[in-house]
């Protein structure tokens, strides 16, 4: 039944006009049914199971365990030795709205905004289908993301894509699935603006934005004061007011985590702190007040004052206090971030190197982002009804020596060739033959 | 973090490029102003003097005790790993390797069982020291550029390197025990680097690398473009109209100063400190380090040592060495690439994971470097993956050969590959003790020796060191992990 709702496209039409777009899961692809046999799986949502079975038909997973029976006519794939997983959420990442880094007209990630407002900006309406960086990342297991616009004080929504080979819109799974914002000492420079004012700033949008709410048919006849945001930000933000769309924060150092965790208790606002450097000094409140961090297991430098207290242990720290943790790329992510897209599995892995048990590890980029961003019903675990989103691995995921063998998105095996193995390819043999592929 | 802006740190640091004098040999003991005359010391400062030696390296290996690692797998960066084998560490050097006998008296036997030695990591391309953490806007601690002129020949890095960076120690914990510090990508020609020993130290000259050759920081393609694109050059044509200047004038210091340094009389040439570092290159006693991302502009950079009679000893980042492997490998040029590392500029678009491997298979000797303290901190990962890569394309990487990319090779890119870099009765003992294989991203290193010395030990959080800057700022997290 699960799945028959999930088929149904949606568009819920919420208060106040925002809408949250749910896409559909099956769309009409070559529908078949496909048993992965033999393998050790990891569902996510349950324990491991030695050589058990994940059948898939049509797009979703219909059944899961160790005794699941191989329908007539099934495509039985042998994963005898291999382990198998959901595919992996990477939640934090531009790929798709960046290509190269230096070259700006193929960045869509930082709005201009006004005032370092931004909030109506939806960055995946320049999602880019074909962009190269999309097939690697799709090609070592990555089946979902999380596309998170940068800069400013509001940066803009973030959503939640599903890497089928699809068309821009077919691939936004969730969207908005949060409002980014950045707290602390932003801009940068001498001339950055200091903590306190980056949290009074924050406090009048959000008071605008309540007041604009109320006081909307006003506005209209132009007899409300001036609000410190445009009408379209401020209408953005109004899901964020409500408690229905989370603010992700990104703030590393204690004491701003510490502000906006008073900020949210003033607005009740659903928070999530993203990026995090020090959270692990806040765990026991973070876990108290349900609020999850997105953070990464591979920093362990003070690189600047609001980071003093960074350290590889954070993920494992803040798990273990029961915080809900993601595990994100939190080092050598500047504008290659796109290309090691992929590289999410080794930050699991280093998680795991500094005290993350090995199942939170992996839910940490699977299951967890997915209950984070609402689409647990859809993506990150093997479970009926959920997307057939899985990876056959020929060792344990987080090995660098382990290769992705094959990935399914909806059902289909997505692997292809990308431009960086056509390079490989053709520059195997010296000189080069450029009248061949 | 990502949303931090990096572009520019990226892509200003992001510009190894060596060559180097073409000796392969141990670098012979620099000639020292201490050697010289006191009378003629006194005008040091007034003439160029081959090989001179104005701030060296006061450096004395830390106390040592004899040590014996045993049963553990030695993956030598010499020949074929060693199972179940030995390493005997005594006063600062390696003395035996494979099965010791008996164990000496004095000796502290380590236990190395399900554990892995390898010699110490070596970095071609750090700028950690000169850009030092915290690297806020205005902490002042970014040294890395001096971005006033495109030829800046006449800057040392060492004037920047900064001893008490937190940097230095998370390096070391990363089994990093010697490091290349360069000045950064924005000029066509940066200055002078230093070899560093990852030691603790109130000064510079104290972690100096006894005996390593300088190199000198080359920069093609887009930084130094963009950075002078209003005073030029501001193309790559302008770029290359630039080294060949500053190489003409450096051709004709040199002679100068050879005329008189070998028939002294009369009034010395006027010393020009920048000329002088290049006329050192000429002469082969600085080696090259050539940041060059393309395939296309590496073989010009060839083509432009050749008129002027220097090698480059490594190219730094080429992304696109694979393209070219086999040139490199005739003119014995090394590369010192990333595993993975691509699109954050246009010129690194090629980038391929592959690039070590290919490498590697056409011979030429291929360093993993970092550019990144980070990635320093992890160039065992960094290896392990470009090693899965080749596996994954068929051209397969044994672990004997990828611990060369860390050790041996970037050794011989800095001259130093007769004292260090592999696990040989004779060298240095620089060593690490890894938990478990060190192309697994659950292994850590565990122990660490520096000339014999242990300088780190993982299981020991109390002794761990501790830079000034980290008293009181840095929370001591100590024995939160272990």
């Amino acid at each position: 039944m699960r799945a028959r709702q999930l088929i149904h496209a949606a568009s819920v039409t919420l208060a106040c006009g925002a809408t949250i777009a749910i896409a559909p899961l099956s769309a009409p692809l070559a529908a078949q049914t496909i048993a992965i046999v033999g393998g050790k799986v990891y569902p996510v949502s349950g324990p491991p199971i030695e050589r058990g079975t994940v059948l898939m038909r049509d797009g979703v997973i219909v059944a899961v365990g160790a005794a699941v029976s191989v329908p007539d006519g099934a495509q039985r794939i042998d994963a005898t030795g291999k382990i198998v997983t959901p595919g992996l959420v990477n939640a934090s990442t531009l790929l798709g709205i960046s290509e190269i880094g230096s070259v700006a007209s193929t960045r869509e990630s930082v709005a201009r905004g006004r005032d370092g407002i931004a909030a109506a900006f939806r960055p995946w309406d320049a999602l880019n289908p074909r962009s190269v960086l999309l097939v690697p990342a799709r090609d070592a297991g990555i089946t979902s993301t999380v596309v998170m616009p940068s800069g400013g004080l509001i940066s803009g929504q973030a959503a939640l894509l599903h890497l089928i080979n699809g068309t821009a819109s077919e691939m936004v799974l969730r969207a908005p699935v949060g409002m980014v914002a950045n707290l602390g000492h932003i801009g940068g420079g001498q001339n950055a603006t200091p903590r306190a004012e980056t949290l009074m700033r924050l406090r009048e949008i959000l008071e605008d934005a309540r007041v604009y709410r109320t006081r909307r048919a006003d506005y209209e006849r132009a007899q409300a004061r001036p609000f410190a945001a445009s009408r379209l930000d401020l209408d953005a933000m109004l899901p964020v007011l409500d408690g229905r769309e989370p603010l992700i924060v990104a703030v590393d150092m204690a004491s701003d985590i510490d502000a906006a965790m008073a900020v949210a208790r003033e607005y009740k606002l659903k928070l999530i702190i993203a990026g995090g450097a020090e959270a692990w000094m806040l765990a026991d409140r973070l876990a108290a007040a349900k609020i999850p961090v997105l953070t990464g297991a591979m920093n362990d430098i003070p690189a600047t004052f609001a980071t003093l207290g960074q350290r590889q242990e954070n993920a494992a720290l803040l798990a273990k206090a029961g915080v809900q943790v993601t595990i994100i790329r939190n080092a050598g992510d500047g504008d290659e971030e796109g290309f090691n897209a992929r590289n999410i599995r080794f930050e699991a892995g280093n998680a795991v190197a500094y005290g993350m048990d090995w199942n939170t590890a992996l839910r940490a980029i699977t299951l967890t982002p997915a209950e984070t961003f609402g689409v647990a019903d859809r993506v990150g675990s093997l479970a009926p009804g959920r997307s057939a989103d899985v990876v056959i691995w020929s060792g344990d995921p987080f090995e660098f020596a382990t290769q992705p063998e094959r990935v399914f998105v909806r059902g289909v095996v997505v692997n292809a060739p990308s431009r960086q193995d056509l390079l490989e390819e053709r520059y195997k043999t010296l000189p080069p033959n450029y009248r061949a592929p | 973090m990502r949303n931090r802006p990096l572009f520019l740190a990226v892509a200003l640091s992001a510009c190894a490029g060596q060559h180097s004098a073409p000796t392969a040999q141990p670098a012979p003991t620099r000639v020292t102003a201490h050697d010289t005359s006191v009378a003629h010391a006194a005008m040091l400062g007034a003439t160029s003097t081959p090989n001179a030696d104005p701030f060296p390296s006061t450096y004395h290996p830390f106390t040592s005790r004899p040590t014996l690692i045993r049963n553990a797998t030695i993956l030598t960066a010499a020949g074929p790993a060693i199972l179940g084998g030995s390493v005997l560490l005594r006063d600062g050097k390696i003395v035996a390797v494979g099965n010791v006998a008996s164990v000496p008296d004095d000796a502290i036997v380590v236990d190395g069982t399900g554990k892995y030695v390898t010699p110490g990591i070596i970095d071609t391309h750090s700028h950690i020291g000169a850009g030092g953490a915290p690297d806020d806007n205005g902490t002042q601690t970014d040294d890395v550029n001096e971005a006033t002129s495109p030829v800046t020949a006449n800057v040392w890095v060492e004037h920047s390197v900064w001893p008490q960076d937190p940097h230095f120690p998370r390096s070391l914990a990363g089994g990093v025990t010697t490091i290349q510090v360069l000045p950064g990508s924005a000029n066509l020609i940066g200055g002078r680097s230093v070899v560093l020993k990852v030691v603790p130290s109130r000064t510079v000259q104290g972690m100096k690398f006894p005996g390593a050759k300088y190199g000198l920081k080359m920069a093609c393609g887009e930084n130094p473009k963009r950075v002078y694109s209003q005073r030029g050059p501001s193309t790559r044509m302008g770029n290359v109209a630039g080294y060949r200047a500053a190489w003409i004038q450096a051709e004709s210091y040199r002679r100068r100063w050879d005329k008189w340094n070998a028939d002294p009389k009369g009034d010395p040439p006027s010393r020009d400190l920048g000329l002088e570092t290049l006329a050192e290159v000429l002469r082969g006693n600085i080696l090259v380090h050539n940041h060059c991302y393309r395939a296309d502009e590496m073989a010009q950079m060839i083509d432009i040592a050749r008129e002027f009679g220097y090698k480059i000893r490594s190219f730094h980042h080429g992304v696109e060495a694979y393209k070219i492997a086999d040139i490199l490998a005739r003119d014995s040029i090394s590369a010192s690439v990333w595993a993975d590392w691509g699109a954050f500029k246009l010129e690194a678009a090629d980038a391929v994971r592959g690039n070590m491997a290919l490498l590697t298979r056409a011979g030429v000797r291929t360093v993993m470097h970092s550019d990144d303290p980070g990635g320093e901190e992890r160039l065992n990962q960094e290896a392990a993956k470009a090693m899965a890569e080749g596996n994954r394309i068929g051209v397969p990487i044994t672990e004997d050969v990828a611990v060369r990319w860390m050790t041996i090779n970037p050794a011989w890119a800095l001259g130093i590959d007769g004292v260090t870099g592999s696990i040989e009765p004779g060298k240095n003992a620089d060593v690490v003790l890894w938990s478990g294989d060190p192309f697994s991203v659950y292994t850590r290193a565990e122990k660490v020796w520096v000339d014999g010395a242990m300088l780190f030990d993982r299981l020991d959080p109390s002794a761990r060191w501790r830079t000034d800057f980290e008293l009181g700022f840095v929370p001591d997290s100590r024995g939160g992990s272990k």
